[in-house]
This record gives C-alpha cells, structure tokens and sequence, in this order.
C-alpha cells in the first residue's frame, strides 16, 4: 500500500492569486492528492474553498477533509489586512483522509489507501 | 443630522432597539432549525421550518422577517435567517442509511451542496450570528473553526449556542473551554432550557451598533 502525501512550500502557493491557490488545491485534492500547506489558508480561503469544492461535488467526489490551526498571533501583514492565517493546512479528499481526534493542539487523522 | 434623528439615536443607545438581520449557523444536525422554531415560536407564534433526524433536512435559506424579542425595557426586532448546515463533504450514500431511496438521496445531496454555496454567501448580508454547536460532539471541527474565522474576519458580533445539553453525554464546559474568548450558552432548542439566557445575550450583543 502506497500513500502519497505532497507538501506545498510556501512559496510555491504565494506565488499565486486567491482565486488560482484555491482551484490549484481543489483540482490536486480531485486527482485524489492529500496536500500539506507549509502556509495554512485564511478563514475567508477555508471558506471559499468550501464553496468551490460544494460546486463540483458529485457521485464521484464527495468532497474534501480539511484540517487546519489557526495562529493565535497575526504577522504584520496578517495585521493590516485583518486576516487571520492558519499555521499549517491538510487538505484531501474525503474518502481517502478522516479526521479521527482534533483538540487545539493535536489532529490524529487516518489516510486511507486502496490494496 | 435633525433634532428628531439626534434623539431617536439617544433612545436606541439607551433601550438598544434595532433591526438587525442574524443568521444560525453550524454543521449539519446542530438543531438550527428547532432553535429557529423556538425563537420564532417564543415571540411570533409560528415556525420557520422542519426539522428532521436526516442530516442536510433544511437546504435552502429559511427566513422569517420581524420577530420583536423583548428584554425589559429594551427589545430588538430581528430577521430570523436559518441557513443549511455547513460541511466540507456531503456523500449521498450517507442518506440511503436513513431510508432514502439512491434518487432521493443523490436529489438530496445535490440541493445540499447548493445549500452550503448559499450559506457561506449569506455571511454578507447579516448584523449578527448564532453559531450553533452540538454539546455533545467535538467542537474542534474544521467547519466549527472555519465558520469563527470568517465570522471574526468580518466581525460579525456572535454568541456561540452549546446546543443538547438535555441529551446524555452534553458537555457545554467543554466549548465554553475549547472557545474561552467567546460567549458561549448553554441551550436546550428542543426543550426551551435557557433560552431566556440566549435572548438576553440577543438583547444585549446584537442591539449594539456595530463600529
């Protein structure tokens, strides 16, 4: 049983726009990728993640899991903007990744791979 | 601004009468549309909608407009938004479980999707939310996280409501710890525990005039 897990650099993702790191994630996390975000997602992404995901659910892809801590403390652009940042994301599809225990601290998810 | 305009604002930051639009929100099953029912119930005499067991019952936006709620000698008249549970997946065989046949089920997933767009949208057009939480879950979901982001990045006044603490395994001390910033009550929808408490938070948290 093979599982592959992509971690995504920072700098890869700040390279593009809100509308292109959002349909960039959802179209890996279709192909059935389980993503590692080194920069989490703001709560405004999440959400707009949500949305895009809620668009092309189907009888195929039932959508997305998606794990997320969210800084306490803002940068100075997190400041200006207002935005609050998570400090790291996971993101897969659902019927590969469950979440099976989540406090502040610890996530404890299940990737599930196919025999 | 007028003598009149001068004085009706005076008299709204002593009795903090308002119109405000709030919107219920929180995962499927919370019981968003039982706590919309009592609401409008409590101060209108009627419902908003069903509610049901099967995850995703209510999946468009349920509204009803102009419910005084009184506190004293302050009262705040709202639009009740009831909105279709949050999720980041829906599986239409989760719905043959409750006895869906796979049409229905497949119709149900379809118009639930269409419901969680419409949510996240309406986040837009409102003054103030209830963000419901099932006591006797974990609150520390994602939709529970993402859903308190957008709603302190737009800055939104909002109470958390510790729903089913008249079910076995309830916990609200566990959300009023894992939310320790927020105002959180503890709520029975179904029973009408507390509710007294929700309405003076209403009262007092959404008659203020936002900055």
């Amino acid at each position: 049983m093979e599982i592959k897990v992509n971690f995504i650099s920072q700098e890869k993702l700040n390279g593009l726009g809100e509308q292109e790191k959002l349909k960039f994630i959802l179209e890996e996390v279709r192909k059935g990728q389980i993503l590692v975000l080194e920069q989490g997602l703001t709560a405004e992404e999440q959400a707009k993640l949500i949305e895009m995901t809620m668009e092309k659910v189907n009888e195929k892809f039932s959508g997305i899991e998606m794990e997320s801590y969210m800084s306490e403390k803002q940068n100075f652009w997190g400041r200006l903007l207002g935005k609050k940042r998570a400090r790291m994301t996971i993101v897969g599809p659902a019927d590969k990744i469950k979440t099976v225990y989540r406090d502040k601290d610890v996530i404890k998810a299940v990737i599930v791979g196919k025999r | 601004m007028g003598i009149f305009d001068k004085l009706s604002g005076w008299l709204l930051s002593i009795f903090g009468k308002r119109h405000v639009a709030i919107g219920i929100y929180g995962p499927p099953n919370a019981g968003k549309t039982t706590l919309a029912n009592r609401i409008a119930m409590d101060w209108a005499g009627d419902v908003v909608g069903e509610s049901s067991e099967v995850p995703h019952e209510t999946r468009k936006i349920q509204k009803k407009d102009r419910i005084v709620i009184k506190q004293g000698k302050a009262s705040l008249t709202i639009d009740l938004v009831d909105t279709p549970g949050i999720a980041t997946k829906i599986d239409y065989h989760d719905f043959l479980e409750y006895g869906l046949d796979e049409e229905e089920a497949k119709k149900r997933a379809k118009e639930a999707t269409e419901g969680v767009i419409e949510a996240i949208k309406w986040l837009d057009n409102l003054d103030g939310v209830i963000l419901l939480m099932d006591s006797t879950k974990n609150p520390f979901t994602q939709v529970n996280i993402t859903i308190l982001g957008n709603l302190e990045a737009r800055e939104l006044p909002f109470i958390i409501a510790a729903n089913k603490i008249d079910l076995n395994g309830s916990t609200p001390a566990t959300l009023k710890s894992a939310f320790p910033k927020h105002e959180v009550v503890p709520i029975s929808a179904l029973n009408g525990v507390n509710m007294d408490l929700l309405y003076e938070a209403m009262v007092r948290k959404f008659g203020k005039k936002r900055k």
